[in-house]
């Protein structure tokens, strides 16, 4: 589980965030959504420790981890896997270094076990026989799978994706979003995925935070989302003719 | 100004943290001496054979003198070799070969989250990815002039035997003669050598890493990296030479 607590964020004066309280809960899919530039990525910087929040804790189980000195919050990051919007895989490794990566860093294992715990998590996400090929050589999608693998190499308890579908054809997008939501089953990870694309709403959302300028404006599930009177939600849920028209 | 002065002694006080696992920054020291040395043997030997030979050529017109004996050539070749061309004049172009490499690829690293990658898996991203940088650059430089002095003198050597403007063993007389002092001007080029190592890499890794933005940025950095390390060996060969030459 995390929480986070009365969170503020300004830069330059700019008020990015202001006072969101959440908590993500363990084993479920929890979404952060929004427009573009209403803080979704920001709070989720704050979550992971790249930006400090101006105001506010944020807590890892029962751990403060806001309040944590560097090297105590590596500890803590050990157990974070992270899923960037664009992969964000090391251009100069293969497919299989980028995921042992993790494990050389912080494991003691040996060079065989790593292998097979790669070809374990290359498996899972369903890329198999690329492990000599580097980032540029594979499909946007093929990336995406590869940086979960790299996520979950460590058996994260903490698993964050951050729009893991932006660039995405719909089909490809619904296979990450699936592998994602299993994953979180599997490992009983507390997963927090950054979106606004409302098919990934309506598919994995089961624990929702809706931010609206840097503000709270709602929380629920995919259940609860349709039926949303919130106007700033119901405006970003049923922006499209489609849904207009299915609601009607 | 002093702004940036603090976020680069924060990048190289961030460098000299314990690593993570050794073997990693080990093998992490080793692809920087091939990335940053090994690979620059080619420009670095075919600038200093040119030089060598244009040196000669140069020198030997303009001191063409009865009064004047043949290894002088030589004896000046060595000088202006040892002291000035390969120490300098071979940094000023691996500022732009390697400044500019390493402040695309880390600001390539930064604008595609790489970085925060590093930093969220919970790696210390300076140490990993600027620490053996500027380590390797520091080893393999003063390996890198050496081999630049020796193309320097063949250079020279190839022009004498096929133009014969002077004859060859008089070219190697004057590149043996006054021997004595050889280890000093060694010693001089080699210490110069390493400061400039570490200005090019670390103000390379300062633009590459702490850049904001995009594609753009990504360019600017590099053309930043390579005119601030130019500057600084500019400045630091005045106070150095003055400092040990005089």
């Amino acid at each position: 589980m995390i929480q986070v607590k009365n969170i503020s964020k300004s830069f330059s004066g700019v008020e990015i965030l202001n006072d969101i309280s959440f908590v993500f809960e363990k084993g479920k899919t929890n979404l952060i959504i929004g427009k573009s530039g209403s803080g979704k990525s920001v709070l989720t910087k704050c979550i992971v420790g790249l930006l400090e929040p101006d105001i506010g804790d944020v807590y890892y189980d029962d751990i403060k981890f806001s309040s944590l000195k560097s090297q105590d919050k590596k500890k803590v990051r050990k157990q974070i896997g992270m899923l960037f919007q664009g992969s964000a895989l090391f251009d100069s490794l293969s497919v299989e270094e980028n995921v042992a990566f993790p494990l050389r860093m912080f494991t003691k294992m040996t060079e065989e076990e790593i292998i097979e715990r790669v070809n374990f998590c290359l498996k899972r996400v369903n890329i198999l026989n690329k492990n000599s090929l580097y980032p540029s050589e594979i499909s946007g999608g093929m990336q995406k799978r590869v940086a979960i693998a790299r996520a979950i190499s460590m058996k994260p308890k903490y698993l964050f994706c951050d729009e893991p579908n932006s660039g995405l054809d719909p089909v490809t997008a619904i296979v990450i979003d699936e592998l994602i939501q299993e994953l979180t089953k599997e490992y009983q990870m507390t997963t927090i995925v950054i979106t606004h694309d409302m098919n990934s709403v309506l598919e994995i959302g089961e624990n929702i935070l809706f931010i609206d300028g840097g503000v709270k404006k709602w929380e629920g599930n995919k259940e609860e989302i349709l039926d949303v009177k919130v106007k700033e939600l119901y405006d970003f849920v049923y922006v499209s003719r489609f849904l207009q028209k299915m609601k009607k | 100004m002093i702004r940036n002065l603090g976020k680069y002694m924060y990048m190289l006080y961030h460098m000299f943290f314990k690593p993570e696992k050794f073997s990693v920054y080990w093998r992490r020291f080793l692809d920087e001496v091939v990335q940053l040395g090994v690979k620059s043997l080619f420009i670095v030997s075919l600038m200093s054979a040119f030089m060598g030979a244009v040196l000669v050529i140069q020198t030997a017109t303009a001191i063409e003198s009865a009064w004047i004996p043949d290894y002088t050539v030589g004896f000046t070749i060595k000088q202006s070799m040892l002291l000035e061309f390969c120490p300098t004049i071979i940094s000023l172009i691996l500022a732009g070969k390697v400044g500019s490499n390493i402040a695309s690829e880390l600001g390539t690293m930064r604008v595609t989250e790489q970085i925060d990658a590093l930093e969220v898996m919970g790696v210390n991203s300076i140490g990993y990815l600027v620490g053996p940088k500027i380590l390797a650059a520091l080893f393999i430089f003063p390996i890198v002039i050496m081999y630049s002095m020796f193309f320097g003198f063949f250079g020279g050597g190839l022009v004498c035997y096929f133009t014969e403007i002077i004859p060859v063993k008089q070219y190697i007389l004057g590149i043996r003669s006054f021997s004595e002092d050889n280890f000093v001007f060694i010693r001089y080029a080699l210490t110069k050598t390493i400061v400039f190592a570490f200005i090019i890499t670390s103000i390379s890794s300062y633009y590459g890493y702490y850049l904001k933005g995009g594609a753009l940025e990504v360019g600017k950095a590099s053309t930043n990296a390579v005119v601030y390390s130019s500057i600084f060996i500019l400045f630091a060969n005045y106070i150095l030479t003055q400092l040990m030459l005089i």
